[in-house]
């Protein structure tokens, strides 16, 4: 059955690394939804957070060919633990002056900020979940949305594991 | 102790005892060349063309077990490998390969023969490294070595700034070195191989399904124990061909798309397949959902991602086979299967290897003759194509390392440059490359090389005027339209002199071809010469170009059509007209 993953992959902190991965997704032809890559809390390494579409059949292989590659240090399947998920929008719409409120509010109840204002649009810059991302957008196309910046997913497992640094 | 980095990178070389170089020399490498220039105890073979160097290091690699290591210069240099690594890279072979690069402060200017080594060669490679600091260079060499040739083996690539070879450096070796993202299971799990031996034993048609992983784990006397001990019958794949001896009569063959009939039955009807060491290649299983259909799969493999990569494995252990196959054999006596050998006994019987036994030239006799006549002991390298496939099926191979031959890239022009490794490194030993007049033209320059080095390697050419495989496909499945698979010569040169066509119309002339690379050229046309002319070749202590003038349109039989069950073999236009209807 064909769904989503989630990947948080740990890998050294150095160029080439991440056409390496990248590289691994077309040549093996399996399909990547969104990257996100970082610094972690050590410089020497940095965390990618890989979701890509598949079945359980692909995901095994996808996880072996990354543990294959020699600048990988560690891969975590993130899709079926406790883990937060993140990601962030930039979204600029259309509001004219009597729409301004109506977006200010949805703004408000999805806990973001506005980032930037001009006479006829306006800027929101909304973090959540992937779902949450999705209802802000759909709430907001009435309004005439102008365009959307987007990260990857960031994820991270909850609480602390033993074997964990 | 300072040194250059060009000293370093040689010192490193000699610390993991390399003693042989395949390259070629050009613009921003020649730092490296001119520090081996008095390097004596390096044998430097510089070849005709890159690609003839990384053969020629695979060829080193494959008949000895110790890392090839191929030296180029940037761009061009290191273009010309690419296929040579991909080669590599498929079968697991352990290379190291030197790439000069422009110096660092032009990487990325488009600098004169600059290309991105590293970017090119990263999905064919198993690592690649771009020295960019001259303190990394040293530790570099180590991991390249250690990565190439532990767990699965794969090539490696050093990229070799000109500005690095020439700074100033400190040398030290280490003794070890630690990768962090790099961790090799070599132990198999033992709980895991209880269960592989308790299903062996409840097994009523098991089968040994061994490949190139045996030669890697050097593992073909821990093997042929396990076989001899249990009387399991045993196929091998291409790669695994001399993993077990040819000779004995657990061996039924190779499998797959051009195996015996024997093997095929043999899967198709097993209740347990073990594989070891062996990935599942399509070439091997066909149609995928057909492949061993009552069986139970035990995979033992040193790679986690060749596991339940295309099958679906019941029983896998993650190791090196050759102690895995140690403890099996431990834990394990004969097996009651008689029935089942008794089958495979009349499947063998019924359905041996066949060529048409008549006054015509066919390659498959020349073969027979040059197993009868070397007694198995040489080593084959082969083209790629039916030369490849004939040299499989009827020269038995009873010894590892001893059949080198491009199974996973099937890259033709690999013979020949692989001959000139595998002859270095077996001085003593008859190297012979099995070849088609297509393939061998592929890398047709490295005759010189061979007379340059004066390496005696038997090249056996058999010559149907065709890109004969292909053609092969295009008789069975395209009716036999030759598009693009004709060699032979039908235009005819307006000049007056040479207005009257040779003989033949094949070209070249490979017998003065030979003579012009200052080797012994031949040419065989008729059966009844076949055997006196290899028995001369063999006696002679120069390179030989045999060019057999074999049936322009013999077959490769028996052949499972690409996507067909196993079971579905065809031995004729005939046949493959049926199975194009069905």
């Amino acid at each position: 059955m064909e769904r989503e993953y989630t990947l948080s992959v740990l890998v050294e902190n150095k160029s080439g690394v991440l056409a390496h991965i990248a590289g691994l997704f077309s040549g093996r032809g399996f399909n990547i939804s969104g990257l996100s890559v970082g610094e972690t809390e050590n410089p020497e390494y940095s965390r990618m957070t890989i979701v890509v579409r598949g079945d359980d059949k692909i995901l095994e292989q996808i996880k072996k060919q990354l543990n294959r590659f020699v600048d990988v240090i560690k891969v975590v399947d993130l899709t079926n633990i406790s883990a937060v998920h993140r990601e962030i929008i930039l979204i600029k719409v259309k509001a004219t002056s009597h729409k301004k409120q109506e977006v200010f509010q949805i703004c408000e109840v999805f806990k973001g900020k506005i980032v930037d204002i001009s006479h006829d649009t306006l800027t929101l810059e909304v973090t959540g979940n992937t779902a949450k991302i999705e209802a802000l957008i759909t709430l907001l196309k009435p309004y005439g949305i102008i365009e959307i910046a987007r990260t990857g997913r960031v994820s991270i497992s909850r609480g602390f594991k033993k074997g964990e640094k | 102790m300072k040194i250059n980095g060009a000293q370093a990178v040689v010192e490193s070389l000699r610390k993991e005892n390399v003693d042989v170089i395949f390259g070629i020399p050009g613009g921003v490498i020649i730092p490296l060349f001119d520090v081996l220039y008095d390097a004596k105890d390096i044998n430097v073979i510089i070849t005709r063309h890159e690609q003839g160097a990384i053969h020629a290091a695979d060829g080193y690699a494959r008949s000895s077990g110790k890392p090839g290591v191929c030296l180029v210069t940037s761009g061009p240099g290191a273009t010309n490998i690419v296929t040579g690594l991909a080669t590599a890279y498929m079968d697991s072979v352990p290379i190291v390969a030197l790439t000069g690069q422009v110096p660092t402060s032009l990487i990325g200017n488009d600098a004169f023969q600059e290309a991105d080594t590293t970017g090119i060669t990263r999905p064919i490679t198993k690592h690649n490294f771009i020295v960019r600091d001259p303190d990394e260079l040293v530790p570099v060499m180590k991991k390249a070595f250690y990565i190439a040739t532990t767990g699965r083996p794969g090539p490696v690539v050093v990229d070799l700034p000109k500005d690095i070879l020439t700074s100033e450096i400190e040398f030290y070796y280490p003794e070890s070195i630690k990768i962090p993202g790099y961790n090799v299971t070599t132990k198999g799990n033992p709980r895991q191989i209880k269960k592989v031996v308790e299903a062996i034993k409840k097994a009523k048609r098991p089968l040994i399904y061994a490949g190139g992983g045996i030669i890697i784990s050097n593992a073909s006397e821990e093997l042929t124990k396990f076989v001899k001990k249990t009387g399991i019958p045993i196929t091998l794949t291409l790669m695994g061909l001399g993993a077990f001896p040819a000779t004995e009569p657990e061996f039924i063959g190779m499998l797959g798309m051009h195996g015996t009939k024997t093997a095929n039955y043999a899967v198709d009807k097993c209740d347990l397949l073990i594989a070891v060491g062996a990935r599942f290649d399509d070439r091997v299983t066909g149609k995928l959902s057909m492949f061993a259909p009552h069986a139970k799969f035990i995979h033992i493999d040193i790679d986690p991602a060749s596991i339940s990569k295309n099958v679906i494995i019941d029983l896998p252990v993650v190791g090196d086979a050759k102690e895995i196959l140690k403890e099996m054999t431990k834990e394990i006596d004969k097996l009651d299967i008689d029935e089942w050998r008794k089958q495979i006994e009349e499947w063998k019987k019924e359905y041996p290897l066949m060529y048409e036994d008549d006054d015509i030239l066919r390659p498959q006799y020349i073969i027979e003759k040059l197993y009868e006549l070397t007694k198995g002991d040489a080593i084959i390298t082969t083209e790629v194509g039916q030369n490849q496939m004939w040299a499989a099926q009827f020269y038995k191979f009873t010894k590892p390392r001893t059949f080198i031959t491009s199974g996973g890239l099937g890259t033709m022009g690999f013979g020949l440059p692989a001959a000139i490794g595998a002859q270095v490194a077996n001085p003593n030993t008859l190297v012979v490359d099995i070849a088609g007049d297509g393939s061998i033209q592929m890398n047709i320059q490295e005759l010189a090389t061979i007379t340059q080095e004066a390496l005696p390697i038997k090249v056996l050419i058999l010559n149907n005027g065709y890109l004969g495989m292909v053609r092969q496909w295009q008789e069975y499945f395209f009716n036999r339209r030759y598009s693009g698979t004709d060699l032979k010569k039908y235009k005819h040169w307006e000049d007056e002199q040479f207005s009257k066509d040779k003989e033949l119309p094949y070209i070249p002339d490979f017998v003065k071809l030979a003579e012009a690379y200052n080797a012994l050229g031949m040419r065989i046309e008729k059966k009844e010469d076949v055997e006196g002319a290899i028995k001369e070749a063999l006696k002679r202590k120069v390179a030989v170009v045999m060019d057999f003038i074999i049936n322009p349109e013999e077959n490769v039989t028996p052949m499972v059509p690409a996507g067909a069950p196993l079971r579905k073999m065809i031995s004729s236009k005939e046949d493959a007209e049926n199975y194009l209807l069905a």
